[in-house]
């Protein structure tokens, strides 16, 4: 590279504004000052053996950067060092690559090999950054490249360099969209992966590159909900702003029956608030007192969503809690949102960056929903120490807040306002009394004499705005205000404002029969200052003329023609068009007339109030929280919050036929074979997927081939699932209003203190031998209490989903789940918590820091359900010891259960299906199980080290089931004794250090 | 080839590039993180700081023809956010206020000169807080693994050895399943502080009487614990927490369903919780403050005269007490006496500071004097409002207790203390 051309550039590039400073910064300015020749030192620095030499150039170099100074042309130099083994030469080196790789694209290739190599490095964090500089290189050629570290990195075993590869594929795809379809595909693999480091990622990565493939969503919908609460505090802003936009595409309006209410805008103007103030829990009875077009009933999906966010509203950052107070706002039934103002108002207490977003939001929600905020009312009041743009944002919510009730106190706080120093804010007081006013008739007088009070004020704007907007008011009701409009009259001459001035000219004109005396008196003074005049004035005294001579010629036709004549020379050719118009219309003439015969008609009609609104009017209908509402300007790349469907897309596409969830779908199966909502454009996987099971039961991982080639194999369980789902919405009804009994249970129930503290992760990397005792007993301490205790317990707020349970990962004692119950199914709980201690594993990661609390029983999981075993049911559980018989296989407990009242006879296991390399040891047959009676039976089944799932038939003499049992991965092992340093030694082998 | 680049750079979201700019309007620092943005941006925003007059009034968001510019003033420091498309403004708010804090952590003070002075670490803290405009690392005892904060005796060695201050050690908490703890922490003393502090906002009307109060309070922590404790703080009266926000440490289902705070704390400082007191509590005033102030008309002169009492004191001393007033612009000058502290004027801002100290019952403080108005200009309308500031040492004005602190997972004992502290927080009194 030549020298010369990068000096060009230098200069070119430093042409900045922030420049001339160099002189005050000690530290760098003789850097800067000793012109080029300085360059040649580093270059020579960074040709040294020494890493301090080198790493003093590069911070030079980086400090140039950070400038804005232009320090390419040390590039060759720079890029030699990036397999510099100093760590910190060698982070300075990527930052520069980084800054600029894009324009010296040939020698970046150089360093590409580095990258590459890095990938490969055992140790995963040199694999994630290698991964992260090698994407940021914006060079078009290494997209291949590229392209082929984010799959592999996508497939990784560590979840950072999964989270790593979900950052790189916005880079990519920005780097050359071409990719898009081959990054969907990594896209969907990542949407699967269930460890919360990698969610918020890939949902970002989901969000820039094919935010419109929604179907992608679908299997993993309630999986983001459960893992939601866990998610740093970034990946819950886009996971919960991008469910808001799936949850308008596939759930029906909560509100489709309250709508009728606002069909009369009176009455859900005054009536809101009373709806609002039954706060959550009512909305089953709300919904019942209306006349129901249709009953609605809420996809336990969507319940889902609102229930799993609604703990972050808590959360310390204020992006979360807007998130949530939108996802509310969009989604959630009248009655429930309420439950959002408690928190915004919390952001209010925030940096003043964070109340003029929150104010602005809360504007727009007062607006719709009053009485959310009313309680709150105080909290807006306004203090002298406000900057300006918050003052005026709280002015505007106080307004929307105002009501018959409350108007006296926010009146008397305005009041004091009033007298503030600062003056917009003293005009925005005023504009907001004057709203007060129209919108509550009963204070409309006691306002206007404040307003007119103000008339006396000794600051002319504030005059001049109380002028506009009395003139709003008396539009209203002219008739009993003459007075205040020869109070006003009196104004002109002392007022300048020309708004206020036009203000009070068109309102005499206006009503000039109510002062028939001072009228032209108005127009005599102002003919004669009629050249001083600003134009809007100008044109309000044509006006004034005009109306004058038609209702009072006598007096004043000399004076109108003097106007007319004066307005027909003027320089803007408005008021010369104007004095045109106006002349040929009232003074009559012989040949026209037509029109001026209804001159008056045309003049002195009535005309309508105006209507005072807020600004934040219909802002709405922009995602709230979003950039776009606050410019009220649709921002670049905002997507459009949709309409809610007219009819719910089918809700089984979000069914995950892993087999520990149960089915919780209540709702009537739509036979019309709808197409889902995207399905029209990426037509390839929609009409599969909406068909009336999943083909894709064995693993949510690798989606892509099992849907084709799969589904033969599953078929027969999905039968049997079918049959299950057709049975269990029986009685789903009943179960809903038990599970909030359950969950009160759940939460009475102490665990003992230090129990359960501990992270579910440890579960599965390192749970000892001694574990399974303390689980085992605590399991039969719950079975013995829960059947006692569940009956007494009242339910709580409504919970409608049975798969979801919110899930932390840090409170595990929350899930020991109820054992057995009557009716519910058993297994809700314990099944989902399977699913998320497998979900939650941060895998082989020794790294984890270890707890020493004990490890809390895993529960039992459902083999098959009561309903769709005709009164068998059948749990298993993992008793996490070898199986007598054969020590590769583990023994599986199998409780059965005769619910029904005849008994069953002769239960035995049928011809088992099986992967390869996996083999079961039936139990033996079980002669007869009386009606209410329960057995416990032990088998074996050698799962050879994977975690599919065993598939066998569960017969009787009447019936068979297909049942299967799939392995969480922390129950495939055996308790081995080794003393601390083994422990150690192994764990360094196996882990990824 | 560029220009199909430029189209396609446009489809990027979040935060594109940072600026940091000081108060006279120059740039001193800016950080790409991806393709690079010109500094002329920054022209809207110096054009919209004209506008605003004053820097507190500068729009947060500002619209441009190609970007949209997201800033926060901290410390005095414009951090200016360059943003290409639709992106929740809150998020880049709350994150840039993360890096304002982060600075504040590292280098004590988050200025110019600190940011200048440490350029380079400045430098790769941004590189690690964000990934191609998306938030990565921003915990800070993960960064603090990550990228050492600079101390004296490191940097001298720094230079001698040529060693760095980048951490050797890989990062852990980034790994692990409690992003916010680092593994491997070692004490020789183990100590748990936390810190109960309540402030009061109130407005007080003229009259003497309360438009409005309501108590805030946060829980700061200092924890010093070795290994991976985990705690449980419980209080004697949890019911008076109203409305409560959490470090995402906190889990949420014990506080639900036992009132119990239980978490795996983070290493060091940190703020545990804040809180709201529900509503329904009165809440108590422990200042009062009689004033006269008034101009006279037509006349160049007005009088001044505030005193402060103790009232619901709850027997403690009040002390650090501070009354700031902005008076109105036509004051030219006042001539005070105080009969305790001292107080300053400031004829440019017209502030009004008078540092007050402890209240003595038995000898009430004032501030007597006259006021210096411009000649001729009309008498201001309004009297200016009072800002007080006052503190109250072991009170937690709402009643506000703590029960007990538990210690699992961990075999020492480790020495617990909590302090309590009553504080004004925008405590204004209108005259």
């Amino acid at each position: 590279m030549s020298a010369a051309p990068a000096y060009g550039e230098d200069k070119g590039g430093s042409a900045g504004p922030g420049e001339p400073e160099y002189g005050h910064d000690p530290a760098s300015g003789g850097i800067f000052s000793s012109d080029y020749k300085r360059h040649d030192d580093l270059k020579e620095m960074l040709d040294t053996n020494k890493d301090s030499l080198k790493l003093e150039a590069m911070k030079t170099i980086v400090a140039m950067i950070a400038r804005g100074k232009n320090a390419s042309d040390l590039f060759p130099a720079v890029v030699k060092n990036v397999a510099c083994k100093n760590i910190e030469v060698k982070k300075l080196v990527y930052v520069y690559l980084v800054r600029y790789a894009e324009e010296q694209q040939d020698l970046a290739l150089l360093s590409i090999s580095t990258f590459q190599r890095g990938l490969k490095d055992p140790n995963q964090l040199i694999r994630a950054s290698a991964l992260r500089v090698l994407s940021s290189i914006r060079v078009p050629i290494i997209v291949p490249i590229m392209m082929l570290a984010i799959k592999e990195a996508a497939s990784d075993m560590s979840p950072y360099v999964r989270k790593t590869a979900a950052h790189a594929i916005p880079k990519l795809y920005s780097l050359d969209s071409d990719q898009k379809d081959q990054l969907i595909e990594v896209i969907e693999k990542l949407l699967a992966d269930k460890t919360t480091l990698v969610a918020g990622s890939v949902v970002m990565a989901f969000e820039e590159v094919c935010p419109e493939r929604i179907d992608l969503i679908h299997k993993n919908y309630r999986k983001l909900c459960n893992l939601l609460i866990d998610v740093e505090e970034w990946g819950q802003v886009v996971i919960i702003s991008m469910l808001t936009r799936y949850a308008r595409t596939q759930f029906l309006s909560p509100t489709q029956n309250e709508s009728l209410l606002e069909e009369n805008p009176e009455k859900a103007f005054y009536g809101s608030e009373e709806d609002e103030a039954k706060g959550p829990g009512s909305e089953e009875a709300a919904t019942a007192a209306l006349p129901a077009r249709k009953p609605y009933v809420m996809d336990p999906d969507h319940r889902l969503l609102l229930r799993n966010t609604k703990p972050l509203l808590q959360s310390r950052s204020a992006a979360v809690v807007m998130a949530v107070a939108q996802l509310y706002f969009h989604l959630a039934p009248k009655a429930e949102v309420g439950v959002i103002a408690k928190a915004l108002v919390r952001l209010l207490r925030s940096h003043s960056e964070v109340q003029y977003v929150v104010l602005q939001n809360v504007a727009t929600m007062s607006i719709k929903r009053r009485g959310m905020f009313e309680p709150y009312l105080k909290s807006f009041y306004i203090r002298s120490t406000d900057p300006t743009q918050i003052k005026i944002l709280k002015l505007e919510v106080l307004t929307n807040l105002a009501n018959e009730t409350n108007t006296p106190t926010v009146l008397r706080e305005f009041q004091t306002y009033i007298r503030s120093m600062d003056k917009d804010f003293v005009a925005a007081t005023i504009q907001a009394i004057g709203r007060c006013a129209t919108n509550i008739g009963r204070v409309r007088d006691t306002c206007l004499n404040g307003l007119v009070q103000l008339l006396s004020n000794r600051d002319e704007l504030v005059v001049a705005e109380s002028v506009v907007v009395i003139k709003k008011l008396l539009q209203m009701q002219p008739a009993q205000h003459g007075e205040i409009i020869k109070h006003l009259a009196k104004l002109t001459d002392n007022i300048q404002v020309p708004m206020a001035r036009a203000s009070i000219l068109w309102l005499i004109g206006e009503y000039c029969e109510h002062v028939p005396k001072i009228a032209p008196d108005v127009l005599r003074k102002m003919a004669k200052s009629f050249t001083a005049e600003e134009d809007i004035v100008k044109l309000q005294i044509i006006n004034l003329a005009a109306k004058l001579y038609l209702t009072n010629s006598k007096q004043t036709k000399l004076l109108t023609q003097y106007v007319l004549s004066l307005a027909k020379y003027d320089q803007n050719y408005d008021i010369r068009d104007r004095a045109r118009f106006t002349r040929q219309l009232i003074v009559p003439s012989e040949q026209g007339g037509a029109l001026s015969r209804h001159a008056k008609k045309l003049f002195l009609a009535p005309k309508p109030a105006p209507v005072l609104e807020s600004s934040f009017k219909d802002r709405d209908h922009f995602q709230l929280g979003s950039l776009s509402h606050l410019l009220n300007a649709k921002a670049t790349g905002y997507q459009e919050l949709p309409d809610w469907p007219e009819e719910a897309p089918d809700p089984s596409v979000r069914n995950v036929e892993v087999p520990e969830w149960t089915k919780c779908s209540n709702r009537e199966k739509r036979k019309e074979k709808e197409k889902p909502f995207y399905s029209d454009s990426e037509g390839e996987s929609g009409p599969t997927e909406s068909a009336d099971s999943d083909p894709e039961s064995e693993s949510a991982s690798d989606s892509k081939s099992s849907s084709e080639s799969g589904s033969g194999e599953s078929s027969s369980e999905s039968d049997s699932e079918d049959q299950e789902e057709e049975k269990g919405r029986s009685s789903e009804s009943e179960q809903s209003e038990e599970e909030g009994e359950k969950r009160k249970m759940k939460k009475k129930k102490k665990v003992p203190e230090g129990q359960g503290e501990g992270s579910s992760s440890e579960e599965d990397s390192d749970s000892s031998s001694g574990s399974s005792e303390s689980e085992r007993t605590s399991e039969t301490e719950e079975e013995q209490v829960e059947p006692a205790s569940w009956r007494k317990k009242t339910p709580p707020s409504g919970k409608s989903a049975p798969v979801a349970k919110e899930i932390s990962l840090l409170d595990l004692e929350d899930f020991t789940p109820p054992s057995v119950q009557p009716v519910s199914p058993p297994t809700i709980v314990s099944t989902s918590l399977a699913t998320d201690l497998e979900g939650l594993t941060l895998t082989d990661s020794p790294l984890v820091p270890s707890l020493l609390s004990p490890v809390v029983g895993v529960g039992r999981q459902e083999l098959l359900h009561r309903v769709a075993g005709e009164g068998l049911a059948v749990d298993y559980t993992f008793s996490r010891q070898p199986f007598s018989g054969d020590p590769h296989m583990v023994s599986v407990h199998i409780h059965f259960s005769n619910s029904s009242d005849t008994p069953i006879k002769g239960l035995h296991v049928g011809t088992p299906k099986l992967p390869a390399g996996i083999s079961i040891q039936e139990f033996p047959e079980i002669e007869s199980l009386a009606p209410g009676e329960s057995v416990t039976a032990v088998m074996g089944i050698n799962f050879c080290d994977s975690t599919q799932a065993a598939n066998f038939q569960l017969c009787t003499q009447t019936r068979q089931f297909y049942v299967s049992i799939q392995p969480p991965v922390g129950e495939l092992m055996a308790p081995v004794f080794m003393s601390e340093n083994e422990f150690k030694k192994e764990q360094d082998l196996r882990g990824g250090r | 080839m560029y220009t199909k680049l430029f189209k396609l750079f446009s489809l990027q979201k979040m935060i594109h590039s940072l600026f940091l700019i000081n108060c006279s309007g120059d740039i001193f620092l800016e950080k790409h993180w991806k393709s690079v943005v010109s500094q002329s941006v920054c022209d809207y925003f110096f054009e919209a700081q004209e506008k605003a007059a004053d820097v507190e009034n500068v729009p947060p968001v500002i619209s441009t023809p190609h970007h949209y510019l997201i800033s926060i003033y901290r410390d005095k420091l414009f951090f200016v956010s360059v943003i290409q498309t639709e992106v929740p403004p809150l998020f880049v708010i709350e994150f840039l206020h993360r890096v304002a804090d982060t600075f504040q952590d590292y280098f004590g003070e988050c200025s110019e000169a600190a940011i200048k002075d440490n350029v380079v670490i400045v430098y790769e803290l941004l590189e690690e807080m964000l990934d191609n405009g998306f938030p990565l690392a921003t915990e800070s005892n993960i960064l603090k693994e990550l990228i050492k904060p600079p101390t004296i005796l490191r940097s001298v060695v720094n230079s001698i050895t040529g060693s760095s201050n980048v951490g050797d050690t890989l990062p852990t908490g980034q790994l692990s399943n409690i992003p916010w703890r680092r593994a491997g922490v070692k004490y020789t003393n183990n100590e748990a502080y936390f810190d109960v502090v309540e402030e009061i906002d109130a407005i007080i009307d003229k009259s003497g009487s309360t438009v409005f109060a309501e108590i805030q309070g946060v829980i700061d922590a200092c924890i010093k614990l070795s290994g991976m404790p985990d705690l449980s703080l419980s209080f004697m009266n949890p019911r008076l927490l109203d409305d409560v926000s959490f470090h995402p440490c906190i889990r949420f289902k014990r506080w639900e369903s036992e009132r119990v705070l239980s978490f795996i704390p983070p290493d060091g400082n940190f703020r545990l919780i804040s809180y709201r007191v529900s509503s329904q509590n009165l809440v108590a005033i422990p200042v009062y403050v009689k004033h006269c102030i008034s101009f006279k008309e037509n006349s160049s002169c007005g009088r001044f005269d505030i005193t402060i009492g103790p009232k619901q004191n709850m027997g403690k001393t009040i002390e650090g007490i501070t009354v700031t007033v902005h008076m109105p612009k036509v004051v030219l000058n006042m001539n005070l006496t105080p009969t305790q502290g001292s107080y300053t004027f400031d004829p440019v801002t017209k502030v009004l500071t008078w540092d007050v100290g402890k209240i003595t019952p038995q000898k009430l403080p004032s501030l007597k004097g006259l006021v210096n108005l411009q000649s001729g200009a009309p008498k201001p309308e309004e009297n200016p409002s009072l800002n007080i500031q006052f503190k109250i040492q072991q009170l937690a004005i709402s009643g506000l207790k703590v029960n007990r602190l538990d210690m699992y997972g961990e075999k020492y004992k480790p020495f617990k203390g909590v302090k309590y502290v009553t504080k004004a927080g925008k405590f204004q009194v209108r005259t």
